[in-house]
């Protein structure tokens, strides 16, 4: 008898335990591929995660990885994850995309976000990305404006579509200016080495470029431009702090507002898988302040922006003509989002050829 | 005032069996109270680090994981420095082993057959080995420094992978995303006991190793021969060894197990080729060596510790919200303790006034 109150006892413990789990808050975990101190890509990611503190307070628990390398270790570190009672993982970046999948097939009650990746393999995982070759337009603008030579430096990070993207955005907005303008590109083969990044800027410099645009992470390359007297933009964050004469502006990725979102998604119950790209429009991507240069080039800068967060218009309108002279799109026509997101060519004006 | 280390005459076998938790014991003090000063509990701290990891099965799986590659290496790279052979580059040979097992899934993919596997590793041993002969070749016939050459190689095979997965091996069907196509059935290394979690086969191979390559060093003339032509070149040419083919015999076995920690950490833990296949393994598996001073037996444990300090170290993240950099420095407060207890086995400290006297004067044998 004795034994069976007991039973009961433990069991009703067990079930009220069951209830206070299912009302317990909301855990929400990141996993960074950087240190959240790059002030770059990484670091904006964890801006997002402050934001969703900031908003729900108590209501949500978080918790992150950071330099988490790409790979097994990030399949543990998901699993890791959904097992330590996450309940949506962001996983930010495109390294993690197949962990990501694999973990999501493991744990079909845990919500998985992966950030700019294309496999959505089971149901509980969504995709999300931002336009950034829509920021990256505006500073094609300013640069053809800014630059006495003519020729504006790139430092790339890896030759993936994103990437490639942003280097023709930047290109078309630029010609749209200044016709002839050209941008020499180095392949920094890494998101974040302040030392590679800032050797990179050295050799553009040297090579004539007067304006520097980078997407890779670290701020290396804006303090050689400070050094040498050119201009640069700033990545992923605002860097005025480290380039207060040189900065002409940035482009800010601004998660909060989709970690917010897809969160109280969670909270609420509607979490349903999705594949977003948002931009301007949406407020995930947001122009610094414009600073060092003259009024008339802000003014340029703030109409290219203004078209395009109001939506009428897509960087990548025809007429464009592809590198090698052949034509892409005609006069009017906009490129969908499928040929952008797997964007394997330049157009014509970029110094470089495409590694292949 | 100078302080020096003198080479004790004789080493304290209580010492040295007793070095290890010593260390211990200093690295749990030392990281209690820099977990205090953060603000965290010790306690709590030192629980996630070395005792959450150790809790649950899929946990200890992921342990294996961690660990097969680290062993596999560290095994290889102590036949290499107990030979007096410098190898550094264990990292490259372990991603051209990776590279060249890779061959029969991503070129042959409709070439499907149990043979695929056994020939995937066959190969990434050779492409670890041949990687690995390289650095042998120029010290013998040129003389040149092994530790520069064999480091640099390890520039050159990260770099062609990356090129590779990049170019010739593209995914067809990966949107230009630099990676190879997934691997098919047949070419994955299968997980030991996969239904309680993904450990897989790497770590049995690991272990396997270990054994052989212990029996080699203490029980056969070989491992005799290695150790002296390591401790003493002149003595092993008088017993009629050959120096230069023991460059070449310690590097080919360094750079073949290598080389099948490159392929079964692609064939078991990832699944296909990627820009970045290993977060410095090759490197790390130094450590590991020398932690477990040499002695393939010892490498095993220190390469589960080392393993066990990554997970620990990213439970600590998730659980106490300690940054990566913590992590690390408690990784290194571990190293450092462990190195330095076996440093003083060996050598004593003494102070020094002024005059220095160079005869006495030695380094540490870590």
């Amino acid at each position: 008898m004795k034994k069976t109150i007991l039973s009961i006892a433990a069991a009703a413990a067990v079930l009220s335990f069951g209830t206070m789990a299912a009302e317990a808050k909301v855990k929400a975990c990141w996993m960074y591929v950087g240190p959240i101190g790059d002030f770059g890509y990484s670091y904006q990611h964890h801006q997002g995660l402050l934001a969703v503190q900031k908003e729900f307070g108590d209501q949500v628990e978080t918790a992150y990885l950071e330099s988490v390398p790409e790979g097994a270790d990030a399949e543990r570190a998901l699993e890791r994850f959904a097992r330590s009672g996450c309940n949506i993982i962001f996983a930010t970046s495109f390294g993690f995309m197949d962990a990501t999948n694999k973990v999501a097939g493991r744990f079909p009650d845990v919500k998985f976000e992966h950030a700019t990746g294309y496999k959505r393999e089971h149901p509980n995982v969504s995709t999300y990305n931002s336009k950034f070759h829509e920021g990256r337009y505006v500073q094609g603008v300013i640069a053809a404006k800014m630059s006495k030579t003519g020729v504006a430096g790139y430092i790339a990070s890896f030759p993936i579509p994103e990437v490639v993207l942003g280097i023709n955005a930047f290109m078309l907005g630029a010609q749209s200016v200044n016709p002839d303008f050209k941008v020499k590109v180095v392949w920094a083969n890494t998101w974040y080495d302040a030392g590679k990044e800032a050797d990179a800027a050295k050799a553009l410099i040297d090579q004539g470029v007067d304006v520097i645009t980078q997407h890779t992470d670290s701020t290396a390359p804006m303090q050689v431009a400070t050094e040498r007297g050119v201009k640069a933009f700033g990545q992923a964050t605002d860097m005025i702090k480290f380039g207060p004469d040189t900065q002409l502006t940035a482009i800010v990725d601004d998660w909060g507002p989709y970690y917010i979102s897809r969160v109280k998604a969670v909270i609420d119950g509607t979490w349903e898988q999705q594949d977003v790209w948002h931009g301007m429009k949406e407020g995930n991507v947001v122009m610094a302040p414009y600073t060092n240069m003259p009024d008339d080039v802000k003014k340029l800068a703030e109409e290219a922006e203004a078209k395009i967060k109001s939506g009428d218009f897509n960087p990548y309108t025809g007429p464009i003509t592809k590198q090698d002279g052949s034509e892409w799109l005609k006069a009017g026509e906009v490129a969908d989002n499928g040929t952008l997101l797997g964007l394997n060519f330049y157009v014509k004006g970029v110094d470089d050829k495409l590694p292949q | 005032m100078r302080i020096e280390l003198v080479k004790r005459p004789q080493q304290s076998a209580l010492f040295s069996a007793l070095s290890p938790f010593i260390a211990l014991v200093l690295t749990l003090v030392a990281g209690a109270i820099m977990f205090s000063l953060l603000g965290k509990s010790p306690l709590d701290a030192l629980y996630y680090y070395f005792v959450d990891p150790l809790r649950e099965i899929w946990s200890l799986h992921e342990l294996a994981i961690k660990a097969a590659p680290l062993i596999l290496i560290a095994v290889g790279l102590s036949v290499c420095f107990l030979s007096n052979n410098w190898n550094i580059g264990a990292e490259g040979q372990f991603i051209a082993g990776a590279i060249a097992g890779s061959i029969l899934p991503v070129m042959f993919p409709d070439f499907q057959s149990w043979i695929v596997l056994p020939l995937m590793l066959i190969m990434g041993m050779i492409g670890g080995a041949a990687y690995a002969s390289v650095p042998a070749f120029l010290k013998t016939r040129f003389n040149t420094n092994e530790i520069l050459t064999s480091l640099m190689l390890v520039y050159v095979a990260q770099l062609f992978l990356d090129w590779m997965v990049r170019g010739p091996w593209r995914n067809p069907a990966g949107m230009n995303f630099p990676e190879t196509r997934d691997f098919h059935q047949y070419a994955i290394l299968p997980e030991i006991w996969s239904s309680s979690g993904r450990a897989h086969w790497g770590f049995v191979f690991a272990l396997v190793a270990a054994v052989v390559v212990w029996f080699m060093l203490s029980r056969t003339l070989r491992g005799f021969e290695v150790k002296v032509l390591g401790q003493s070149p002149r003595a092993g040419r008088f017993a009629g060894f050959s120096s230069s083919q023991m460059v070449f015999f310690a590097f080919i076995v360094s750079g073949a197990l290598a080389g099948l920690a490159g392929i079964s950490e692609v064939s078991g833990a990832i699944g296909q080729l990627r820009p970045t296949i290993s977060p410095g393994y090759g490197f790390t598996a130094i450590i590991v060596a020398f932690l477990g001073r040499l002695n393939p037996l010892g490498i095993i444990a220190a390469g589960l510790i080392l393993a066990l300090s990554y997970l620990g170290g990213e439970a600590a993240q998730i659980s106490i919200g300690v940054s990566d950099k913590v992590v690390r420095a408690f990784q290194g407060l571990l190293l450092f303790f462990v190195l330095g207890a076996d440093t003083l086995i060996h050598y004593r400290i003494r102070f020094v006034g002024s005059a220095p006297r160079n005869a006495e004067v030695s380094h540490g044998n870590a």
